[in-house]
């Protein structure tokens, strides 16, 4: 079973997400900032990350940063999942080692889509 | 409705379009066609049912259109789109050499999720394509949805249902709420209005052909006989691509099953398309 760390401020997404990923099989943790997320990380590397963007304390793109600097943190794979929607966003993502990127709303076969792409499922 | 008018609507679906509406599928008449009675201000289905008894060929195209439109997602499935660039793509650079021309058909391309898929795989493969000229023609039965097609205007889930980010940033551009897609893509694809029941002598010969997801929608003799018509379309080696859940087999002897490759199929005959073994 692959295991997906899932970082966003609110907890009804974080509530969504996870309701899709464990059916799709993902064993799944939580994380409601960067911050959270790294320590997460440090612990035990995931296989995916659902990234936010925009979190208190530290956001996605600075963990995201963080995290490809990290020993073993070019592993997961990360797909930024964020209302930011305009190209400038999208770039400095992939830029900073995202994997795949989704745009804010988002249905399960969506995220689903996404996942396969980047070879999780 | 009435069985009657029911039964009206599937003989002039199916005489329209190929589309077989079995009764489980009554529902769809409901979802489908109310808009097209609203937009015309009729008051319901059995008005609109009127109009198609009188003939009203508008409204007979409109309802026949509705009936026959589906979802669409770019690189639909993955894998034939991969098995296309690492498969068909390699035979046909080599098969093609001399005369460095391909074309392909991409039939029911419905909004144009699947010709732009295979034009930028090919723009991906450009290095490759140096010198070719490379046709892809889209055909389609519904005038709207084509329209919507050449526009190669999409929503932000249409363009998040199969289309990688990387492509999304190379070949897109933001405008308002909605992503429009490259100009350079746009040209690749010809879009046409076509009935795939008609005559389709005049849209030359294909070296590939994506008729996916299609079949499904019609009976077994309609399938035969698209089939047949079809398989005329190809160049002896020419490659034909069905939907994960359809396939030739007991339903027309014109193709066989490609070995070890899902979902594609060659025409019979000594010149059919193989793979080195």
């Amino acid at each position: 079973m692959k295991s997906c760390l899932i970082v966003d401020d609110s907890k009804v997404i974080r509530m969504v997400a996870r309701k899709i990923l464990q059916d799709l099989d993902f064993r799944c943790e939580e994380a409601a900032d960067g911050q959270v997320a790294l320590d997460a990380c440090v612990k035990s590397m995931p296989d995916a990350i659902l990234l936010d963007w925009n979190m208190p304390v530290m956001d996605g793109l600075e963990f995201l940063r963080q995290l490809r600097g990290m020993p073993g943190g070019d592993k997961p794979v990360v797909v930024f999942c964020t209302t930011e929607n305009d190209i400038e966003h999208i770039q400095k993502a992939i830029d900073a080692g995202a994997n795949e990127y989704i745009m804010k709303p988002f249905d399960s076969e969506i995220l689903q889509a996404k996942f396969v792409q980047v070879g999780l499922l | 409705m009435r069985p009657d008018d029911f039964n009206f609507v599937a003989n002039l679906l199916k005489e329209r379009s190929g589309l077989v509406l079995t009764l489980d599928k009554a529902y769809l008449l409901e979802s489908r066609l109310m808009p097209v009675a609203r937009k015309r201000g009729l008051k319901g289905l059995e008005e609109l049912v009127m109009g198609l008894r009188q003939r009203d060929e508008t409204l007979v195209r409109e309802a026949t259109e509705a009936m026959t439109t589906n979802e669409s997602f770019f690189f639909r499935d993955v894998k034939p789109f991969d098995q296309f660039r690492d498969v068909v793509l390699p035979y046909m650079l080599q098969a093609r050499a001399a005369r460095k021309t391909l074309r392909i058909w991409s039939a029911a391309s419905s909004s144009g999720q699947e010709p732009y898929s295979i034009a930028m795989l090919l723009k991906e493969q450009a290095a490759k394509l140096a010198g070719w000229r490379v046709d892809i023609v889209a055909t389609d039965i519904s005038r709207d949805i084509l329209e919507k097609a050449r526009a190669g205007v999409y929503s932000q889930f249409e363009v998040q249902r199969g289309l990688p980010i990387m492509l999304l940033v190379k070949y897109f551009k933001k405008v308002d709420d909605m992503w429009q897609i490259d100009p350079s893509i746009r040209a690749m694809v010809q879009h046409r209005e076509l009935n795939l029941l008609s005559d389709l002598r005049g849209l030359g010969q294909f070296d590939v052909v994506f008729c996916r997801n299609v079949l499904i929608y019609f009976d077994q003799p309609t399938k035969a006989s698209v089939l047949g018509s079809v398989a005329k379309t190809m160049s002896e080696d020419g490659v034909l691509y069905l939907g994960g859940a359809e396939t030739v087999l007991g339903i027309s002897d014109r193709f066989r099953p490609i070995p070890g490759q899902r979902g594609i199929y060659a025409l019979n005959g000594p010149a059919g398309f193989s793979l080195p073994v």
